[in-house]
């Protein structure tokens, strides 16, 4: 159907969403990396100066990178963790015949559809306060002492807030790929002996693998920048006990005022997501055909 | 797989089912169950039965303005949405109707601004919009969300359009109408729903972004997330009226969000998963 | 008016060339099949027409007049598409009254056909519907009805019967075939099944690889197979393609022999064989004859009633007056 002139509309009509992004991509990604070669501080504008690599090597031989690198690390792994294996039980549980099953779905669903500051706001203050939350109240009825969650375990109660609003993503796009699998093939299964659970293993699982990484490549493009939730509850402490590259980033352009420092740290959370992002576009891409 | 299952079996599954679903949809209940209590009531200990009071809602509105805000989430992610629309329609058109040898590049580009993170930018982006005047404006944050989700609205749009087939465009050529007629009469009908949905879930991402309105705002162009963010410093810690401000910013967007969990998982897995 | 004239068209997607030059004639009022296997690039020949494919070269004229460069829609032809491409949020009636929507005819005007077209095709009860409530043939009858009311100069099929099922392909053809003789207008009609093309063709284009490797009347190309590729193409079951020692006996490099021609004996013939499978349909059996000495399975066309099976010898006969010689370029001998 290419015929000459709509060849030549269709150029037009693709220009502006391809230039708009050009210049989002292109304008602040040069000017990032042009700052993290500057001595740059808001409070002192007039001292900027050329600093070379000296923004990268201060990141670097900050203790503070390191604790931010590695919560990073636990944050993103941790999630996953909780939200693939968690999202998997429950699409297969929800995939089973049960009553009402629509409002159970639409139950499952909800915390997803909850902005990240209300999310932190309700565990904050609704469930994980040491004294008014409802992990204290359970606490409490057990005759135990409450836990303090922010304080004692800041980046654990951060991982369970996050788990829970992207569990529903997991379950929902694990049950999307469940519902595909082809009911034939797993009869076909069961008359060749195989039991529930070799056909969980060798039929179910292969068949949300691609799923499964899906969802495993697009949470980490969303939880490598998680920061709502970090500034609702522990404001990344106590310390740097829960400061992530994001939340550092944050505080050096924000509350240091240190651009240069900042567009360094951008930098190399540019260079993490990108190392991501090779794996999610081949993920992807492999559907365009 | 519809296979018969004993009743006994299926009260089983169901009884799992409903248990985990309620657990975790508790926050979000429990949320709701304290907007309606009275202040004392909602610090005194656990209590699913409120006294439906709509005092918090009240007082959420009268001492801090509700309604400011709220205006603003909603200027922002319908107007960021339409604004995607308007650039993004033509160009998943054109992609998905004439496609090229660069299709699937341009494409695949277009989802990689996507793998940016947000805090590589915030450096520049802050300083343009200090140094613009655009700091705390509608209209600059509206610009910045439209970008943010534009080649997730291209990408969606693009699936949707690749599903009408290019025969029934075809057979109206051949039919006698002028690409004038195609978009107005075939094209613009079929593509509606696709279209539709795409906005549902452009609104609900633009709702609950969380990073730029915070960054970008002070109180004038605020939308919901950041007044709800700035309800964590401590005069804001009245548990009911906490309750009340959340519902207000979530319900919305909770009810947009039911109606759109299959568009949900094609949108935010750019195609991959259906 | 339909008679459309192709002169020296060709194709090229990139630097493949699907059609080299070509030059056909279809004429006012005739149903031409193109017809060969998948890839053979009869559907692109057919887009051609309609100007949904711009030609590398060449000219197509429609009625004398030169259409390479007019647009579809302004050509004057209908196409049924494979897919039927119904639009799925028109009624039925909206479907069919699009192209005359397009073309402006009066409404009063566009009623009247609509009632035709649906009381020919069966349709009147289901005018109200959507095409998604359809049956597979009861679409394909809309996409008939979407081609008729506009009276155009020529009816273009792609393999419109490809996606019923066998008893309904069967009932569409007649319908198809009689919708011809009462309307008389020029039909082209894809199709990669010589059934179809031997049943409805007044004139069959067989193609091959994008050339045309021989045209004519359904019965000339039975009787009188220009080469070995229409030879095993057309007649079902397929001819028997003998070479070897056996075609070498009456000159030539293979020798054609269809199935009905060939004679069976329980007691004396040319070839002595073994039944391997026997077909009874009760009005032919269909015999595939192993161990002949020859190097191919002979397929023989033998009456319902016989009563041979598996394992049993016979000896065959072929009618020599009926039988095809090729050369070693795979063309007739004449």
């Amino acid at each position: 159907m290419a015929t000459r002139q709509t060849a030549s509309l269709a150029r037009l009509m693709r220009a502006p969403a391809i230039i708009l992004l050009l210049i989002w991509m292109i304008v602040p990604l040069g000017m990032t990396l042009y700052y993290s070669f500057l001595n740059y501080n808001l409070l002192n504008p007039t001292g900027t100066s050329w600093a070379g690599w000296f923004n990268y090597q201060y990141f670097y031989s900050d203790p503070a990178f390191f604790d931010a690198i590695w919560n990073t690390l636990v944050l993103v792994l941790g999630v996953l963790a909780i939200t693939v294996v968690g999202g998997i039980a429950i699409a297969l549980l929800i995939d089973k015949p049960i009553f009402g099953q629509g409002i159970v779905r639409i139950l499952i669903i909800s915390p997803f559809f909850v902005m990240p500051p209300v999310a932190a706001l309700i565990w904050k203050n609704m469930i994980m306060h040491p004294s008014y939350g409802v992990f204290a109240d359970i606490a409490r009825f057990f005759g135990a002492q409450p836990v303090d969650w922010f304080a004692q375990f800041p980046l654990t109660s951060i991982i369970i807030i996050v788990a829970w609003q992207w569990l529903p993503f997991a379950t929902l796009i694990l049950l999307t790929a469940l519902q595909s699998l082809d009911g034939e093939q797993m009869e076909a299964a069961e008359m060749d002996g195989a039991g529930a659970f070799s056909r969980f293993i060798h039929l179910t699982l292969p068949h949300m693998a691609r799923a499964i990484t899906v969802v495993i490549l697009i949470q980490t493009i969303f939880l490598l920048g998680i920061y709502a939730e970090i500034l609702v509850t522990t404001n990344g402490g106590p310390g740097n006990a829960s400061t992530n590259l994001t939340y550092l980033i944050y505080r050096a352009a924000r509350l240091n005022f240190d651009i240069g420092g900042a567009a360094a740290g951008g930098i190399i959370a540019v260079i993490l997501a990108n190392i991501v992002a090779v794996f999610l576009m081949r993920a992807v891409g492999k559907n365009l055909d | 797989m519809a296979r018969a299952v004993s009743t006994r079996t299926r009260i089983g599954y169901t009884a799992a089912a409903w248990i985990v679903a309620l657990l975790i949809f508790f926050p979000i209940l429990y949320a709701i169950i304290t907007s309606l209590k009275t202040e004392q009531e909602a610090i005194s200990g656990f209590d699913l039965i409120p006294s439906f009071t709509l005092s918090s809602f009240e007082a959420v509105q009268s001492q801090n303005n509700y309604w400011k805000p709220f205006t603003n989430s909603v200027i922002l992610a319908v107007g960021s949405t339409i604004l995607a629309l308007i650039v993004a329609i033509p160009a998943a058109w054109a992609m998905a109707f004439s496609p090229t040898k660069n299709t699937k590049n341009i494409l695949m580009w277009m989802l990689s601004t996507k793998m940016m993170p947000a805090v590589a930018v915030l450096v520049p982006i802050y300083l343009i919009f200090l140094r613009t005047g655009l700091m705390d404006t509608r209209i600059g944050l509206t610009v910045m969300l439209m970008l943010i989700n534009l080649p997730i609205v291209v990408w969606m749009l693009y699936t949707y359009f690749r599903e009408i087939p290019g025969e029934i465009l075809e057979a109206a050529r051949m039919d006698g109408a002028t690409l004038k007629d195609e978009i107005l009469y075939v094209l613009t009908p079929m593509a509606v729903p696709g279209i539709a949905s795409t906005m549902l879930l452009n609104v609900i991402l633009a709702w609950n972004e969380a990073f730029w309105t915070i960054q970008l705002t002070t109180t004038n162009a605020a939308p919901l997330s950041a007044f709800i963010a700035s309800f964590s410093s401590p005069q804001g810690l009245f548990w009911a009226k906490l309750s009340a401000a959340s519902v207000m910013a979530i319900a919305p967007i909770l009810i947009m969000g039911w109606f759109s969990q299959k568009q949900l998982v094609r949108g935010l897995t750019f195609g991959a998963v259906k | 008016m339909g008679r459309i004239t192709l002169e020296n068209v060709t194709k090229r997607f990139g630097d493949v060339e699907v059609i080299p030059p070509l030059d056909l004639d279809i004429n006012d009022g005739e149903f031409v099949v193109f017809v060969g296997p998948s890839g053979c690039g009869k559907s692109t020949l057919l887009r051609l027409i309609a100007g949904l494919e711009d030609t590398s070269g060449g000219r197509i004229l429609i009625d004398g007049k030169d259409a390479t460069d007019t647009p579809p829609a302004k050509r004057g032809l209908a196409m049924v598409f494979q897919s039927y491409a119904l639009y799925p949020h028109m009624s039925v009636r909206k479907n069919i009254a699009f192209p005359m929507r397009m073309a402006g005819i009066p409404e009063d005007e566009q009623t009247r056909r609509i009632g035709a077209a649906a009381k020919a095709l069966n349709l009147t009860d289901y005018l109200d519907r959507k095409p998604g409530q359809l049956s597979g043939g009861q679409r394909q009858r809309v996409a008939i009805g979407r081609a008729i009311v506009r009276e155009p100069a020529a009816f273009l099929f792609d393999e419109p019967l490809s996606n019923l099922d066998a008893a309904l392909r069967v009932g569409m053809r007649l319908e198809i075939s009689e919708l011809h003789n009462r309307l008389r207008t020029t039909m082209v009609y894809v199709t990669h099944d010589q059934v179809e093309a031997m049943t409805m063709a007044d004139k069959i284009v067989v193609l091959h690889a994008g050339r045309i490797e021989q045209v004519g009347s359904p019965m000339d190309l039975y009787r009188a197979p220009k080469n070995l590729f229409v030879a095993g193409f057309i007649g079902s079951p397929k001819m028997n393609l003998i070479g070897g020692p056996a075609a070498a006996e009456f000159g030539a490099t293979t020798i054609g022999i269809r199935p009905e021609h060939i004679s069976v004996s329980a007691t004396e013939g040319k070839w002595k064989g073994r039944i391997g499978v026997s077909e009874h349909l009760g009005s032919d059996t269909f015999l595939y004859v192993e161990d002949t000495g020859l190097a191919e399975t002979i397929t023989v066309r033998s009456g319902g009633n016989i009563d041979l099976h598996h394992g049993d010898t016979v000896w065959l006969t072929p009618d020599t007056a009926e039988m095809h010689r090729f050369d070693d370029k795979g063309d007739r001998i004449a």
